[in-house]
């Protein structure tokens, strides 16, 4: 077991060594979920004001889109030195494979969203910080279903054809129970008046979706890997 | 051998496609809803038979990822096509009904939304079947397992949410005049699923030995 | 005699793993199960609607301007359902004459030579 931990910690940070040298993949996550805020700030505000309850869904399609474009851009790049297959080749278990990766990218995101959060807290004017034990919950679990479900998919479409389309199309669907609770949930944060057993319910959600997605993930991960 | 079975498949569904207009015009009309609640008896079988697919190509990918068994490859991808079928013969109907009953097309409620996204979730399986390349039968697999993990959730979604949707509790409460044609399309719809799955099983078998002669003719 | 214990060893650990996957996905699925319990009687506590069905209330007499509009709407939900099915049986057997032929005029082409 202690071993399974010291495989992923250390997949997780060649990951984070690689990522600090360059810094490709988070100013241009970063960047392109800043884009996805403006445009829908475009479209959902009308006078001035955004349109109500928008900026929950706003905020998720922003993390969700940039989470996908982290995935695709980090499975590319083990693609091209042919990282993956080494990593599968190592006298390790497979899992903690998947784990050092998945920490990997939930580290990237949450360094995205510590920008793009207050950033749309800021723009438009939403009391996402009233509550920010909830808040926190909410956007860690979310963001830990999502990642889940993407860093097995973007792992397995190394080897498939046509990956860059195939990726989104394959998370979106699975992953919606996961950004239903999730906007829904940051929605009930924003109301005037906060139902706090309504939002612990939409987390109860998150963790129900959590727990499946990541058994489901560790279990199909070797099989799935093995050519 | 094929022809014999196929004209099977097409006698049972027209004995039972033909014989279910009949049964349920006989049926009694419900208080509220009135004529188009009929469309109940193909709306329901439809959703079934689509949950029991689904969970058919769950399993069958489950068998084939761990014990690398080519059939239930053939048999879950032929029951992600008929999820398919019969997700759209639900996703149909459904509003066809709603359209009476709610005053509107379509409703964004969780059973609805839930079922929308099971439906598309078995569509991204045989696209990535169809355009993955070599080796994606194995990435298909884990995806149909993410799929069956989400019907639980669809069946309950109505008990759990309050929607405008009828609750599961209406089956067994129906009355002995809604219940024969309900059990009769229903086992009708699962009749079909089977057959039809034995003939695109069938299909995929075929298609294999041809690809295994193409392969020797080659070398 | 070392066989047979290595044996014994891996169908031991076979069962082992087994018996302890089947235990974490038991936790698992209680754990589940008690999560959306409790997450569920919050929902329903929550819903507005009340106006949901729990169960179909049969009459025997229906008005007659009840009948008109509903008529096209399940006529149509049934020939969708009816061409549905049939479609895609037709494009089942298609595909499978398709191929039949193919190798059957393979078979021809293989006899042949």
């Amino acid at each position: 077991m202690r071993r399974f931990f010291t495989v992923a910690l250390l997949i997780m940070r060649k990951d984070l060594r690689v990522e600090t040298r360059s810094r490709e993949l988070f100013l241009t996550t970063l960047f392109f979920s800043v884009s996805t805020v403006l445009v829908f700030a475009f479209g959902f505000v009308r006078d001035g004001r955004p349109v109500e309850n928008a900026v929950a869904g706003i905020l998720w399609i922003a993390i969700a889109f940039a989470g996908t474009l982290a995935l695709g851009r980090t499975f590319e790049r083990e693609r091209y030195h042919d990282v993956l297959r080494a990593l599968l080749l190592a006298p390790v278990d497979r899992p903690a494979i998947y784990v050092g990766k998945l920490l990997g990218i939930l580290a990237l995101l949450a360094a995205v969203e510590v920008v793009i959060v207050p950033l749309v807290a800021l723009l438009f004017q939403a009391p996402l910080f009233r509550q920010p034990i909830l808040t926190f919950l909410l956007l860690s679990l979310g963001t830990l279903g999502f990642s889940a479900v993407g860093t097995l998919f973007g792992a397995m479409l190394v080897r498939a054809r046509s990956r860059d389309v195939l990726l989104p199309v394959l998370l979106y669907p699975i992953t919606i129970p996961v950004i239903i609770a999730g906007v829904r949930g940051i929605a009930v944060l924003l109301q005037p008046e906060v139902d706090v057993a309504m939002a612990r319910a939409w987390i109860g959600m998150l963790v129900f979706f959590d727990v499946v997605f990541i058994t489901l993930s560790l279990w199909t991960f070797e099989p799935v890997m093995t050519e | 051998m094929m022809h014999r079975m196929f004209s099977v498949v097409i006698v049972i569904a027209t004995i039972f496609f033909v014989c279910a207009p009949v049964f349920i015009a006989w049926a009694p009309y419900e208080s509220t809803m009135g004529l188009v609640q009929k469309i109940f008896y193909f709306h329901v079988p439809s959703w079934a038979a689509m949950f029991v697919a689904a969970f058919v190509c769950g399993i069958a990918s489950a068998v084939f990822l761990f014990r690398g068994r080519l059939i239930s490859d053939r048999i879950a991808v032929a029951s992600a096509e008929l999820v398919v079928v019969f997700g759209l013969i639900g996703l149909v109907s459904g509003p066809l009904w709603a359209r009476k009953a709610w005053g509107v097309w379509w409703q964004w409620d969780a059973r609805l939304t839930m079922a929308l996204v099971l439906w598309m979730i078995f569509i991204a399986y045989l696209l990535l079947r169809e355009y993955g390349g070599p080796g994606s039968e194995k990435l298909a697999a884990g995806v149909a397992l993410f799929g069956m993990a989400n019907v639980p959730f669809v069946y309950w979604s109505v008990n759990v949410w309050r929607t405008v949707h009828p609750t599961t509790n209406v089956v067994p409460t129906l009355v002995p005049g809604m219940r024969g044609p309900l059990w009769w399309s229903l086992v009708g719809f699962l009749l079909l699923y089977v057959l039809a799955m034995m003939a695109r099983v069938r299909l995929e078998t075929q298609r294999a030995a041809l690809e295994r002669i193409y392969r020797e003719l080659d070398d | 005699m070392i066989r047979n214990g290595t044996l014994c060893g891996l169908k031991g650990d076979v069962v082992k793993v087994a018996v302890k996957r089947l235990a974490v996905l038991c936790l698992l699925l209680s754990l589940c199960i008690g999560v959306i319990e409790t997450s569920a009687e919050e929902f329903r506590a929550q819903s507005m609607q009340s106006s949901q069905q729990d169960e179909f209330v049969p009459i025997d007499q229906l008005d007659v301007e009840d009948q008109l509009p509903a008529a096209p709407l399940l006529v149509a939900a049934y020939a969708f359902a009816w061409v549905a099915m049939f479609v895609y049986l037709w494009s089942i057997w298609r595909r499978l004459a398709r191929v039949e032929r193919e190798l059957a005029s393979l078979a021809n082409r293989t006899t042949d030579r």
